[in-house]
């Protein structure tokens, strides 16, 4: 039952509800099932993002599955916050889980499609795709808000009830289509969007114009995807390799700038001294590491200007200990947000 | 139409490899128009196994034939004196034709020569790319006659994923496979009929596809 006229109650609709400029989190599973890696990356979210984002066998390589290790976060004193794909279940499956997270004291809830199998670690399984994330989104609307099983059976007891999230990327093609998809999540059942990392701000201005022309941004709250870059190798990376991402140049050029005044690594390699060697290595990647940072603050501060963004979805996955420094310096979340200080 | 390609010799002299009389089986029908079960490829790979038995030391008889249309007994039938002086058939027809032949002589085991691949258009010369699925709840009248199910890598019923770049499906990106929703989109564009993309698609019925068990028409107009 929702209290207080909320839908769910979660520390993360509160937040949006009462119109703070939010910051939610990302924890992506261990590749094992070893808990001792969950609760070190856990430290770095606790207390300073309002839900965490778990991902569901993210570009489809088997890991931890998303609700158990939301159930030891919760545990730990974090909000989770479930990923489902459609690749890996059909409505069945799906639905079964879901009843099971409500159970175990899951509220918040990210419907997505799934990257294809073909570029995780077991190419050649076959994919299920009974739902897509708009279908996906129906589903869950309905189960909570109607109390039905996708069937039309009726949910008999307790209904499973989660704020609803999904994806939007802003920057794949075709490009006019694409605030008109986010609104046809909204209109699915998509409380929240959380968008693909932006790396090209007068892009995602563009786009949040047309979907505030459109009006959406009231029938959602829309958090910019955002995240640190740790070096300049990841930068091209993800503006050569990741399909739907763009980086401004800008970006690539900076983090190769940064560490212009340090010696190369042609220098480093030739040093005689290891201790020197290391501590030049080490110098050079904590000015990378400062750099991207940089641009991440100067992002997430753009996006607060831009009319119709509710907050930022900030993806550190493996750099959970840089998320502190951004939310910090931002302002944002629960520990370091001014509005949100006990007078 | 049905198409397939050839199975990997090496993999169809092992099926072959307890028999000393073998029939090669084409069909006369979609696998003869892809170049892959008519008589000629039937020719090719009956004069592949003689020499690659031969070389082996171990030479098997192959023979040859090819029937109009190995899905349907009465045309197998003309095939029955080859087939009862084999030891083995290998059939270069559609999985159909195989099963066809595995009933309508239960004595010979009949065995596939070909993978069956799907049903496609042939686009340009050697080139046949999917367009149905055969999911038996058609929704071609939605996305401007372009199939969603047989030609987006997740069968997504409600637009693009963001995985569509210039075009461009990123699971194919190497193949340079257009993205089918992109095309969609541009094609309801051009009738005016964008207002289709807006609509929600719910959950799909899929009993009507292979999930549904297996399917048969029977159209009792029809029966004798």
């Amino acid at each position: 039952m929702s209290d207080n006229g909320y839908l769910v109650g979660s520390n993360l609709e509160k937040a949006l509800r009462a119109g703070y400029f939010v910051a939610t989190g990302e924890l992506g599973p261990p590749q094992s099932a070893d808990r001792h890696e969950i609760e070190h990356k856990a430290q770095f979210l606790k207390g300073i993002v309002e839900s965490v984002n778990i991902t569901d066998n993210q570009t489809a390589v088997v890991r931890m599955s998303s609700i158990s290790v939301a159930v030891m976060l919760m545990e730990l004193g974090i909000e989770p916050n479930i990923q489902m794909t459609c690749r890996d279940r059909n409505r069945i499956a799906i639905q079964s889980d879901l009843l099971g997270a409500h159970a175990l004291g899951c509220r918040n809830l990210l419907c997505l499609t799934g990257d294809h199998q073909t570029f995780g670690n077991h190419p050649n399984s076959k994919n299920v795709h009974d739902l897509d994330s708009i279908s996906l989104l129906q589903v869950c609307r309905d189960m909570r808000d109607k109390k039905v099983f996708e069937c039309g059976d009726a949910i008999k007891g307790q209904e499973p009830r989660f704020l609803l999230g999904a994806a939007a990327n802003p920057f794949a093609d075709p490009f006019e289509f694409r605030p008109y998809r986010l609104g046809k999540k909204a209109r699915a059942g998509a409380d929240f969007i959380q968008t693909q990392l932006i790396f090209n701000v007068p892009k995602f201005r563009d786009y949040m114009r047309r979907v505030v022309d459109l009006g959406f941004h009231e029938e959602t709250y829309i958090l910019a995807g955002v995240g640190p870059i740790k070096s300049l190798g990841a930068a091209k990376y993800m503006a050569t390799k990741v399909p739907g991402m763009e980086v401004d140049p800008e970006y690539i050029t900076r983090m190769q700038s940064c560490t212009k005044d340090l010696p190369s690594l042609g220098e480093i390699k030739a040093m005689d001294d290891p201790a020197e060697a290391k501590a030049a290595r080490n110098a050079r990647k904590e000015a990378a590491e400062a750099e991207g940072i940089k641009i991440c603050v100067e992002i997430i501060d753009a996006c607060k200007e831009i009319e119709g963004v509710a907050g930022v979805h900030i993806m550190a996955i493996e750099w959970e200990e840089a998320v502190d420094e951004i939310v910090k310096t931002c302002q944002l979340g629960p520990k370091y947000d001014p509005a949100r200080q006990p007078a | 139409m049905i198409v397939a390609e050839q199975k990997p010799l090496e993999e169809i002299k092992s099926m072959i490899a307890d028999a000393r009389k073998v029939l090669v089986l084409g069909c006369g029908t979609c696998v003869t128009v892809c170049f892959a079960g008519g008589e000629k490829e039937v020719s090719i790979l009956a004069s592949q196994l003689r020499m690659a038995t031969r070389l082996d030391g171990q030479e098997k008889e192959i023979r040859e034939l090819t029937v109009q249309r190995q899905c349907e007994y009465e045309y197998n039938e003309l095939a029955a004196d080859h087939v009862r002086d084999a030891d083995m058939v290998i059939s270069l027809a559609c999985g159909i034709g195989v099963q066809t032949m595995n009933e309508q002589y239960p004595e010979k085991l009949t065995v596939p020569g070909l993978n069956t691949s799907g049903l496609s258009q042939p686009t340009e010369q050697g080139v046949w790319e999917e367009r149905c699925q055969a999911c038996g709840n058609c929704v071609l009248h939605l996305t401007g006659g372009l199939c969603p199910v047989a030609r987006c890598a997740k069968s997504l019923l409600n637009g693009p994923c963001g995985g569509s770049q210039r075009g461009i499906c990123e699971v194919y990106a190497e193949r340079e496979t257009p993205c089918v929703w992109d095309q969609i989109y541009h094609r309801l564009k051009d009738l005016g009929q964008l207002d289709k993309l807006l609509e929600i698609e719910p959950a799909k019925n899929w009993h009507t596809s292979r999930d549904g068990g297996q399917r048969k028409i029977v159209r009792e107009d029809l029966r004798l």
